[in-house]
């Protein structure tokens, strides 16, 4: 993971709910930090404040362990008018997430290693929390050659997928997945037929069928993971599927799972919360892909996250400028902004109506980093402060405030949502405080 | 009864509000009958009609619509104009809008196209097609030639035959057939049928085998692009299952279809000249139902009421 270095927070976080489901802390605590890692954890308001440590109010506000995105388009390197790095950390700051993995589907794609170094050189002088990168499958997301993936996971590519786009032919893929055992890293697969896509720009069902719109049928991605299930057993490699949409995937996953397949995946919060009725509208920001499918979809992936089939939330913040949405929706770019609403978006849809739970949700925001085998941020003595301090009882109304991310297409636009960052703590710095908590320092 | 201020979708009409603008239709055919066919509701007011796709009789009735009301009216078309070298439809609707239109007409290729203009202009937004969603005017004027045939649709069987899914004119035909009380049965080939059809309120079947149950037979264009798309085999195929030929009219059985018609294709020659073929009444009421559709949008709301 590349960032700048920075100095280490000295912060005491006064009677803050800390809930760590992997730990079992479901209590409040004092939180002492002390260059960058937690020092000590005190009974609520038993901790004496040294000097020299910030002191910072959580009564009433959880602390949970830093989330950790594996599924962002940061837009560096050539298309820093919709996100680079810098807007896009700051944005996942402002969510809450301590760690971010970027996509390579740039342009150009990172298919080579002066690319990514390139990359790396630039996280680690603009990046507001730490990224992770992967490199492309193929050269130019084109499908036909393999990239020099040993050099690139030498430099420090997490692992490789050629995300927006599925790895079409098989027998490429399987050459990746053999290849794997020599590069290491994980494969991660945009799942999704292309012939059987077609022109489609949206789930294919009863509102596509209303609008005229072409579809995307469901099958068109869980065929596909089916397909790549079968090679990833066959080549005895690790693979992780990527924004899981459908009923039928889940059913192919756990299938792949059952049977010892080395298979990972992840959901996104607009599919574990949103479902084709919002496109109705036919406005742009509920257009993605995979799109978003029938409520039978929505809850066979709640239930999917919940029972760990998915393993993690991953939001595929895709950032768009206004001129790529401002047009008809079949015309379009496919993708939301996620980041700054990811945990306030399943927290209102889920945790609030009883769907999930707020362990189980605040567990899968995390889970992610294992998955790239990245250390998993804890709030436990020792360890560095990856932590986010949200208000659950705060509101938050999506975009009033416009964004931190460089670009708006953010789906949630509009709601009201409930649980607030306050602050987020990020590879031991402070990355984020809410701009209210900033101003009333400033008066104070 | 409500009069929408745009009219997008079929959807943006209740039954009050589309049997409101077919009597107004009924009264303009009066007035069609007369020498001097014009009538000065819209005087001084502009009509805009943006076509970004070729079209013959919808944007030819729009524009004799509207200057029979007396409007000042401009078309373009996508050939030759701005849009041609590029300018976002956002940037042309702003420009147009400056000449402060009453109606802006929108004819367009994408889906939702007519419902995104309306947050760019204050003139009041008419969908004349928007992709494969819907073409509310067409549906309209379906509807009134229908009901001079046969009064009321309430309880009537109405087929619609052929190319559903890449048919705009199907969709907002579903949704006004069935709101003035006629049940819609799709007809076609499985693979030129919207999934999840139904939820539209419609049944589907893929053979002609119950036809005689229909009142009226709603024929759609069959395109030859779909054939190369595999969605059929060939027109051959496809015409000895789903043309509809005199042989399959029973008596008292009406005939529509939107038009440009592929004769030989989707109708036989003996069906277009058929006695109970309505196609040439369609492309009439054409002119008066768009009089009515913007007359009871510009004129007919005491807010916008024409002086004298």
């Amino acid at each position: 993971m590349f960032s700048p270095q920075r100095r280490g927070a000295h912060l005491l976080i006064r009677s803050a709910h800390v809930l760590d489901p992997r730990s079992g802390l479901d209590e409040r605590r004092d939180i002492l930090i002390r260059d960058g890692r937690i020092a000590e954890l005190g009974p609520a308001g038993g901790l004496p404040a040294p000097g020299d440590v910030e002191l910072m109010d959580g009564s009433g506000k959880h602390a949970f362990p830093g989330f950790v995105d594996p599924h962002v388009h940061l837009r560096t390197p050539g298309q820093e008018y919709k996100e680079d790095i810098q807007s896009g950390t700051a944005a996942a700051a402002a969510g809450g997430f301590c760690a971010v993995i970027a996509m390579p589907n740039t342009d150009p794609v990172v298919d080579d290693a002066a690319i990514l170094g390139s990359l790396v050189e630039r996280a680690r002088a603009d990046a507001r929390v730490p990224v992770g990168f992967l490199a492309s499958i193929t050269r130019g997301l084109r499908g036909e050659e393999l990239t020099e993936m040993a050099a690139l996971a030498d430099l420090g590519a997490l692992g490789f997928t050629d995300d927006g786009k599925p790895v079409r032919s098989a027998g490429m893929l399987r050459k990746a997945l053999a290849y794997q055992r020599l590069a290491g890293g994980v494969i991660s697969l945009h799942e999704e037929d292309p012939e059987l896509s077609g022109d489609g720009a949206m789930h294919e069902g009863a509102v596509s069928a209303r609008l005229g719109i072409a579809g995307i049928p469901s099958v068109s991605e869980s065929t596909m993971i089916s397909r790549d299930a079968a090679l990833a057993a066959y080549e005895n490699a690790r693979v992780h599927i990527q924004h899981v949409s459908a009923a039928e995937s889940v059913i192919a996953l756990e299938q792949a799972k059952s049977a010892g397949v080395a298979v990972s995946a992840e959901a996104t919060p607009h599919h574990l919360t949103l479902t084709e009725d919002v496109v109705r509208t036919l406005d742009s920001r509920f257009k993605m892909n995979p799109p978003l499918r029938r409520e039978a979809d929505r809850r066979a992936l709640v239930d999917a996250l919940r029972r760990g089939v998915i393993d993690c939330v991953a939001t595929d913040h895709a950032p768009h400028a206004r001129h790529e949405k401002e047009v008809p929706f079949e015309e379009a770019a496919m993708g939301t902004t996620g980041l700054e609403t990811a945990f306030a978006a399943l927290y209102t849809e889920l945790v609030l109506p009883g769907e999930l739970d707020l362990e189980v949700v605040v567990e899968r925001m995390s889970a992610g980093a294992a998955l790239y085998g990245l250390p998993t941020p804890r709030i436990a003595p020792g360890e560095p402060a990856d932590l986010a301090l949200i208000d659950l009882s705060a509101t938050v109304e999506v975009g009033a405030a416009g964004y931190v991310s460089r670009s708006e297409n953010c789906c949630f636009h509009g709601r009201s949502l409930h649980g607030r960052v306050l602050v987020t703590l990020a590879g031991g710095a402070v990355a984020f405080r809410e701009p209210a908590l900033v101003e009333a320092e400033l008066a104070r | 009864m409500s009069i929408p201020r745009h009219l997008i979708s079929i959807d943006d009409l209740d039954r009050a509000g589309i049997e409101r603008i077919l009597d107004r239709a009924e009264s303009f055919a009066e007035v069609s009958g007369r020498e001097i066919k014009k009538v000065p509701a819209l005087r001084g007011r502009t009509v805009v009609n943006l076509f970004y796709e070729a079209s013959t009789r919808t944007s030819s009735s729009f524009e004799l619509a509207a200057k029979r009301l007396s409007a000042d009216v401009v078309s373009i078309r996508s050939v030759g104009s701005s849009v041609d070298k590029g300018e976002s439809l956002k940037d042309t609707v702003q420009t147009l809008s400056a000449y402060d239109p009453a109606a802006l007409v929108i004819r367009s290729p994408h889906a939702g196209a007519a419902q995104l203009i309306v947050a760019w202009t204050s003139a009041a937004v008419i969908n004349a097609g928007d992709g494969k969603h819907e073409h509310p005017t067409q549906a309209l004027l379906d509807v009134f030639t229908l009901r001079r045939r046969l009064g009321a649709l309430d309880g009537t069987n109405i087929w619609i035959v052929g190319d559903v899914l890449h048919s705009r004119v199907a969709r907002s035909n579903i949704l006004a057939l069935s709101r003035m009380g006629a049940t819609v049965t799709v007809c076609g080939p499985p693979t030129l049928i919207p999934r999840d059809i139904e939820a539209l309120g419609c049944e589907s079947t893929s053979t002609l085998d119950r036809l005689a149950e229909a009142d009226v037979v709603y024929a759609l264009r069959m395109q030859q692009e779909r054939m190369r798309e595999s969605f059929v085999p060939s027109l051959r195929e496809y015409a000895v299952r789903y043309q509809i030929d005199v042989s399959h009219l029973r008596s008292g059985q009406l005939l529509m279809h939107p038009g440009p018609v592929n004769r030989g294709v989707e109708l036989s020659a003996a069906a277009i000249d058929s006695p109970q073929a309505l196609i040439g009444e369609q492309v009439k009421a054409g002119v008066v139902v768009r009089m009515a559709v913007l007359y009871e949008l510009l004129a007919g709301t005491p807010v916008m009421a024409v002086a004298a």
